[in-house]
């Protein structure tokens, strides 16, 4: 039984070694999911403030930004349900994610070993995972209540009142999630490379997601015999 | 009266902070609409829809005299027929609204407003879109607590009543004024409006409208289109005008707080993510831990057959 | 009008009874507006609806359709049980001093001396009993039970509160309060108005309905005064030109009539036009028929009208019957005997009645030519457009042409408002593609009629041939020169009567006014009501001067109105027998001690004094009318009558169907339907937003408007199951339409003889041409059958049913 990797997840190479953590298919899926957030806080921000109005000459113009910024959103949308579909299983909490935000300090003590060994994500990735799922579903319902061009007579206009508050609130709070999950990808060095070639170091796995790299070396012992 | 409406008039713009001090102030106008003389004719509708050189399309009936069944991009101004029996007299009224923007001193849709110079307040009152900088997003229609603005689905900008300001800025009052028989609607300084308001309430009230007043509604810091109702104490009889209407908390709240704290956290997280990535060390693998991990990969293995992966 | 729109400013009440003018006269009703504003008059409306004009009202009343002569003489009846006459006018200046016949009487709703067979009256009994010297008798204390005041009273007796509640449906305390309201205007400084059109006019007893509001604003004292009249408010912008200038089949311009058959010469003809005074001292101004009259002939016919011909006399057709109206000629179509219509600026197929018959008529034709800006119905009445004209083209034979005319927006022109004015305009656009202007069109078909009378002669070539037609371009006549024409000038110097050796016109210069025409064949004039619209002062209707002294909405220098440019009519009655105004506060005309003067035209000779001339110089008697004489054809007062489609019988006959006296085809007799089959009354009207058939060829007025639909109460849709804004079929004897229904609470049911009265509203606008969605009017539906006197079609009752039906376009 598997309970803390994706069965796809292995060992490529032993000497030094490596794991593959994602398909290419997901990294693209992945990127995608980028991308799109990214067009779309510059959009949407450029409507958010005028001091950042002047963000809608990247889009070619205001008309342009306006209604790009919602079909981009909806490419967002698709493209992080099937990020979803394919890890909101090692998303889910475990045990030990309380023991390790209980001990949050010492992660950036970096004393790592005085933490839970921990499956293929740490709860803080879970929370990103979460807080990711919950506002763009947010965004996608306020989105669409307040999408003018297609949705002009959805809901009424006091409801859009509230739509249009919530999406932005939604807006500056995935943005905030995306600064987090950015920062920390950057920040726990060896990370950027999972999204970019797929794979990570042995020491990475090790120091960080000991569990996943013990099963996925186990599985590799089982492999052959079947 | 001075009329003519220059750039330099402008005294409020939508998204737009440093906008220069206007020069003079011009005389405030209203345009006044007596629904007691109105007789629902609506030549002001077809001089609306001639002088903006608008086309609405031709619907159908749905059991009423309201045609089209509501403002549009096309149609800046709308009759709106109410049968209202008066619980007072038991005798019906044929309650006739002219519909349209108010021209709020406070307009919300200007607070709503995104793009910059989309929308522009001249210092005599008039709300005014401009349509080069409108980008179609339609906060205005949420900002609007008159639910008056429509964007059109041809070139997707906004569109509502300009209170004729090309009229207006060459010395002319609306054409649904000039159109109107009855007199129903005038234009002129509020002022002079509000005046003229009042002869009209001492007529009702000597009809028997002992309720009979202005709408001018302070909520929005009054406005510059101007109702005097036989029943002034109802507003909402009158197919619904708002009876208090303000700029909605929601609307007020999105453009205020909402943005502020946005762009401070925001600005806060990004900046300190940027220093942190800048000057903390992060969190790095080293040897031992590269080694621990041969170490658990071989372990495990108990062979050399190294590179097959599970696929 | 006897007044003037402008003059409505004056008033002190406003009566809309009868018409919409809020919604049919936009315009002019701001005139109302300013009365209510300024004056703090008060706003009556009485209609089968609550309509655009009653949400401004200040009372409003519901009627049945075709009940206002009960409601009206019951005004008058209250107004003399509750003394609220104004007297002093009533005796002097109306004829109730004027004893009548004593053979004249009334009873079981009819006026002495029917003829069933005929369908007529033989009114010799309806006159004033004719003293030795040839004078009426009066009797100036109005004891004697002849005199026209007690006959009067005795009529109206019947007509209490009770009575209008129940024929009219307006219940009794909506009906009082009106009573009282009226009653407060027979203060000789207190005034009415009454605004009517149609809600009046259309009817079997049309002229009727008219009588009583004009005999009610006698009593109070309303007529010549500012501020009061009878207004009829009329339609086409120039209907009121069409009748000065008698583009009726009965009438020469200036309402003198076109001879009939009985009137083989001159001399007959004339032996009763130049109406004699019936009292001693009277002015009867008709007296002058014969300097009209031979004017107009010179005008016609030029050197070819001379005293030794009786002015070209032979020339005028003689009327078989009394007119070829637009009913009679559709009939006589369809019945084959027209070969060849021309169709000018009408819409027949969708203005006349019985929708049916006249598709059926206009197929009997060989040509139909129709001169229109707009593709008209009319002209596309064999084109099948599925249910909105279900016709097979291939069964129709007829040749249509259509000639494509210019419309008053792009000619220049005088156009006759409501209120007499003669208001010139000019072309405000050029005509678009191939049009031409109506002149030009008809001048060339003149030119080329004549051309073939010159060439192969005829059976009566010279009327033709002879005509004047010197024009600069006779295949163009220019308005001014039509204009000029219409006015007068001497043909030779006419020496001035009053003044000897002294000149009042040279020769070749445009008469004065009418004053000035002669009898002797020296004047030519076209229209002697117009005569002072052109003359040497020049264009005086281009005149645009809105001073208007003492602001009494006269406005002498705008425009000009006929007759002499007076602004109202019969103004002499604005002053008392000894010539003071009646109202201080606004007066109009006052005798000086030795003449009139004033804000207006007086509407007297103006050296004539008070006392010895009475106002009403039109009329033989010097006053003005209570009892008619034997001038209408169905009775002297008016009497309540039902429409020829009624759900009730006539509580006075209950044989008398309609009017008694109406012109009845024999097809359409048989095609009267009847209230066990189509219970509901309906009605018909039109709406603000549009012209009749023409404005849904223009998108912005078909979007105001859209679609055809016909209105009725909540009630009445309850009982039917119909939705409001869901499709309905209303059907009636001759036909069916398919509408949208509009649910409203401005019908409502009423009570009349114990019965529930629905009343079915159904606007006018729609046809299969055009912009807006394709419908119908009213006309599919209506009776074929018009008033007794002026064969105005009943459009405003008849009877039809109503239900639900499929939403869909039956294919
Ligand atoms: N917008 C617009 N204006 C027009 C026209 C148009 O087509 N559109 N047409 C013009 C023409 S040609 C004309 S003749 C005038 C006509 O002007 P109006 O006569 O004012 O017009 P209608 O709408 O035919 O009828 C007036 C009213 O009579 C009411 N009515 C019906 N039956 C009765 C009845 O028995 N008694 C009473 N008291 N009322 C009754 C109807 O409900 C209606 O409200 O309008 C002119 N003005
Ligand atoms: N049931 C019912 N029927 C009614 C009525 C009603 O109340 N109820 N009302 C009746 C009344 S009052 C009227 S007046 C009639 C109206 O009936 P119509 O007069 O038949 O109707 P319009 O549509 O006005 O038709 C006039 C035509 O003149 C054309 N026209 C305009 N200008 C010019 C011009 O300069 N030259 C020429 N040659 N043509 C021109 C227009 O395009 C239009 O087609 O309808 C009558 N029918
Ligand atoms: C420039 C922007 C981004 C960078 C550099 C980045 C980087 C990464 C990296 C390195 C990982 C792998 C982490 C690991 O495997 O432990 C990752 C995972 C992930 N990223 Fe991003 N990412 C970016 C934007 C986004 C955005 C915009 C979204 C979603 C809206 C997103 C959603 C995810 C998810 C769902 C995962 C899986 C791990 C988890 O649940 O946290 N990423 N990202
Ligand atoms: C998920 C689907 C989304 C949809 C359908 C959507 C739709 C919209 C729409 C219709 C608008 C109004 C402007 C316009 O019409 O272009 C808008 C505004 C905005 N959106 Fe989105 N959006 C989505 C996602 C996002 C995301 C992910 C973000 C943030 C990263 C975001 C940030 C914003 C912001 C900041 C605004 C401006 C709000 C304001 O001015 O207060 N949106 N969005
Ligand atoms: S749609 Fe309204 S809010 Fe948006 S830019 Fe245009 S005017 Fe401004
Ligand atoms: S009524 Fe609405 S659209 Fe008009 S000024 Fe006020 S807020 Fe703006
Ligand atoms: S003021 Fe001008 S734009 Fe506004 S409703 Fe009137 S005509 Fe239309
Ligand atoms: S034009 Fe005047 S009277 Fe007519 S509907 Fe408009 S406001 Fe009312
Ligand atoms: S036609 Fe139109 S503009 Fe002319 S009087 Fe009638 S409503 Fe007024
Ligand atoms: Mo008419």
């Amino acid at each position: 039984m598997v309970k803390y990797s994706e069965r796809g997840d292995h060992i490529e190479s032993t000497e030094p070694v490596t794991v593959s953590r994602y398909r290419g298919i997901t990294r693209i899926n992945h990127w995608v999911t980028a991308a799109s957030l990214i067009v779309l806080a510059l959009s949407g921000l450029a409507f958010f403030t005028p001091a950042l109005y002047f963000l809608t000459a990247l889009f070619g113009g205001g008309q342009v930004t306006r209604w790009l910024h919602p079909i981009v959103g909806v490419i967002l949308f698709f493209s992080f349900l099937l990020l979803f579909l394919q890890m909101w299983r090692l998303n889910l909490p475990r045990p030990e994610d309380k023991t390790w935000v209980a001990n949050i300090g010492e992660l950036i003590k970096d004393n790592e070993e005085k933490l839970p060994e921990l499956g293929k994500y740490n709860a803080g990735q879970k929370f990103v995972f979460w807080a990711m799922t919950v506002l763009i579903l947010v965004l996608i319902v306020s989105g669409i209540m307040i999408w003018e061009q297609f949705f002009p007579d959805l809901v009424t206009i006091p409801t859009r009142r509230v739509a249009m508050l919530v999406h932005s609130l939604a807006a500056v709070g995935i943005i905030l999630v995306f600064i987090v999950h950015v920062f920390a990808a950057f920040w726990t060095r060896g990370t950027i490379r999972a999204m970019t070639r797929g794979s990570v170091t042995g020491g990475w796995a090790w120091k960080h997601h000991r569990k996943w790299l013990r099963e996925v070396a186990g599985r590799r012992t089982q492999g052959p015999a079947e | 009266m001075d009329l003519n409406l220059l750039p330099s008039d402008v005294i409020r713009a939508s998204a737009t902070y440093d906008l220069p001090e206007p020069s003079r102030q011009l005389e405030k106008v209203a345009k006044l609409i007596d629904i007691s003389k109105c007789i629902g004719c609506k030549a002001c509708q077809s001089a609306c829809v001639e002088w903006n050189d608008t086309h609405p399309e031709v619907g159908e009936n749905v059991g009423s005299y309201e045609n089209p069944h509501d403002l549009t991009a096309e149609m800046f101004t709308l009759m709106r027929f109410e049968e209202w029996v008066n619980p007072d007299t038991s005798d019906l009224e044929w309650l006739i609204r002219k519909d349209g923007c108010m021209h709020c001193e406070d307009p919300g849709c200007l607070k709503a407003c995104p793009a910059p110079g989309a929308i522009v307040q001249y210092s005599n009152g008039i709300v005014d879109f401009v349509h080069e900088n409108c980008i179609g997003c339609g906060y205005c229609v949420t900002g609007c607590p008159f639910d008056i603005p429509r964007i059109s689905k041809v070139d997707h900008k906004s569109y509502k009543c300009t209170l004729c300001s090309d009229r207006v800025a060459v010395g002319q009052g609306p054409a649904c004024a000039k159109a109107c028989p009855t007199q129903a609607i005038v234009f002129g300084t509020k002022a002079d409006m509000i005046e003229h308001a009042h002869t009209r309430i001492e007529d009702l009230n000597a009809r028997g409208y002992d309720n009979a007043g202005i709408y001018d509604p302070a909520g929005v810091g009054g406005t510059h289109v101007i109702y005097v109702l036989p029943h002034a104490e109802k507003p909402s009889i009158y197919s619904g005008l708002p009876d208090d209407p303000r700029i909605s908390p929601l609307v007020e709240g999105w453009k205020g707080v909402t943005k502020t704290a946005g762009m401070a956290v925001m600005g806060i997280a990004a900046a300190g993510a940027l220093l942190a990535g800048f000057f903390t060390r992060g969190s790095r693998v080293d040897d031992h831990d590269e080694q621990e991990a041969e170490r658990l990969v071989e372990d495990d293995l108990g062979g050399p057959d190294k590179g097959t992966g599970a696929g | 009008m006897t007044n003037s729109w402008t003059d409505i400013k004056n008033t002190d009440l406003v009566i809309v009874m009868g018409g919409n003018a809020a919604e049919a006269h936009p315009c002019g009703f701001k005139w109302v507006t300013e009365a209510k504003a300024h004056r703090g008059a008060k706003l009556i409306v009485v209609d089968p609806r609550y309509t655009r004009t009653a949400a401004v009202s200040d009372y409003y009343a519901p009627i049945r359709p075709g009940s206002d002569i009960a409601f009206l003489m019951g005004v008058i009846r209250w107004c003399i049980e509750n003394d609220k006459v104004q007297w002093e006018y009533v005796t002097n200046y109306t004829n109730a001093s004027f004893l009548v016949k004593d053979e004249f009487g009334w009873s079981d709703g009819l006026f002495t001396g029917y003829d069933e067979e005929k369908r007529d009256y033989d009114k010799k009994s309806w006159d004033y009993k004719i003293g030795e010297d040839g004078f009426a008798e009066v009797d100036m204390t109005l004891q004697d039970p002849r005199c026209v005041w007690n006959l009067l009273k005795a009529h109206v007796d019947v007509y209490t509160p009770e009575f209008v509640e129940n024929i009219c449906g307006t219940p009794r305390d909506k009906f009082l309060a009106i009573c009282e309201m009226i009653g407060e205007c027979s203060a000789p400084d207190k005034v009415m108005t009454s605004m009517y059109a149609l809600g009046w006019t259309q009817h079997s007893k049309g002229a009727q309905n008219i009588r009583g509001m004009a005999m009610l604003q006698l009593i109070l004292g309303n007529i010549g005064m500012r501020g009061g009249g009878m207004n009829a408010l009329r339609g086409h912008s120039n209907i009121q030109g069409l009748t000065d200038l008698g583009l009726m089949s009965n009438l020469i311009p200036g309402y003198l009539n076109i001879p009939t058959e009985k009137e083989p010469d001159w001399e007959t003809y004339m032996s009763t036009r130049a109406f004699k005074p019936l009292r001693p001292n009277q002015t009867s101004y008709w007296q002058n028929y014969p300097k009209f009259m031979v004017s107009f002939m010179k005008a016609m016919w030029g050197d070819a009208a001379t005293a030794e011909n009786d002015w070209a006399y032979d020339y005028l057709p003689k009327l078989d019957v009394p007119t070829y109206d637009v009913l009679r000629m559709f009939d006589l179509m369809h019945h084959g005997r027209i070969n060849l219509y021309f169709c000018q600026g009408f819409n027949p197929l969708l203005s006349f009645p019985d929708r049916a018959k006249l598709t059926r008529a206009l197929s009997n034709l060989k040509l139909l030519v129709v001169m229109d800006p707009l593709e008209t119905e009319t002209a596309h009445f064999w084109e099948n457009h599925g249910v909105y004209n279900d016709v097979d083209p291939a069964e129709i034979q007829t040749e249509v042409l259509e000639l494509p005319t210019t419309c008053f927006a792009e000619d220049e022109g005088a156009l006759v408002n409501s209120g007499r004015w003669l208001q010139w305009h000019w072309a405000g656009g050029t005509p678009p593609g191939e049009a031409k202007h109506d002149t030009w069109i008809m001048a060339g078909i003149q030119r080329r009629v004549r051309a073939l009378y010159e060439a192969e002669g005829g059976v009566l070539p010279d009327p033709i041939l002879n005509l004047t037609w010197d024009y600069a371009d006779p295949f163009e006549p220019t308005p001014e020169e039509l204009a000029k024409e219409m006015n007068g000038r001497a043909l030779r110097t006419v020496p001035d009567p009053a003044n000897e050796g002294a000149v009042l016109v040279e020769a070749g210069q445009q008469v004065k006014n009418f004053t000035q025409l002669q009898a002797d064949g020296s004047t030519a004039c076209g229209c002697w009501l117009y005569s002072g619209c052109w003359n040497e002062d020049g264009n005086n209707m281009a005149r645009r001067d809105n001073t208007d002294p003492d602001e009494t909405g006269a406005y002498l220098n705008w425009a000009w109105s006929w007759p002499v440019n007076r602004r109202i009519l019969y103004n002499r009655a604005s002053a008392d027998m000894q010539g003071k105004p009646w109202a201080e506060d606004r007066p109009l005309i006052w005798w000086t001690g030795e003449k009139w003067e004033g804000y207006d035209v007086p509407d007297i000779g103006v050296t004539s004094k008070p006392g010895e001339v009475m106002p009403f110089i039109m009329n033989a008697e010097g006053t003005s009318r209570l009892f008619t004489r034997a001038m209408m054809r169905d009775g002297p007062f008016p009497t309540h009558m039902e429409p020829f489609e009624s759900p009730l019988a006539n509580v006075f006959n209950a044989r008398m169907r309609g009017n008694p006296v109406s012109r009845m085809f024999e097809d359409d007799a048989q095609n009267l339907g009847s209230s066990d089959q189509f219970p509901f009354v309906a009605t018909s009207y039109r709406l603000t937003e549009h012209f009749h058939y023409w404005t849904k060829h223009n998108p912005v007025n078909a979007a105001l408007q859209p679609e055809f639909f016909v209105e009725i109460s909540q009630e009445l849709a309850a009982e039917r199951g119909i939705v409001n804004g869901s499709r309905v079929r209303v059907w009636g004897k001759r036909g069916e339409v398919w509408a949208k229904a509009l649910v409203t609470r401005r019908l409502q049911p009423m009570t009349c003889d114990g019965k529930t009265i629905h009343v079915v509203g159904i606007p006018l606008h729609w046809g299969f041409m055009g912009a807006a969605k394709k419908g119908w009017g009213p006309n599919s539906l209506t009776p074929y059958v018009g008033d007794a006197n002026v064969e105005t079609p009943e459009f405003k009752a008849f009877l039809v049913n109503i239900e639900p039906a499929a939403e869909e376009p039956v294919a």
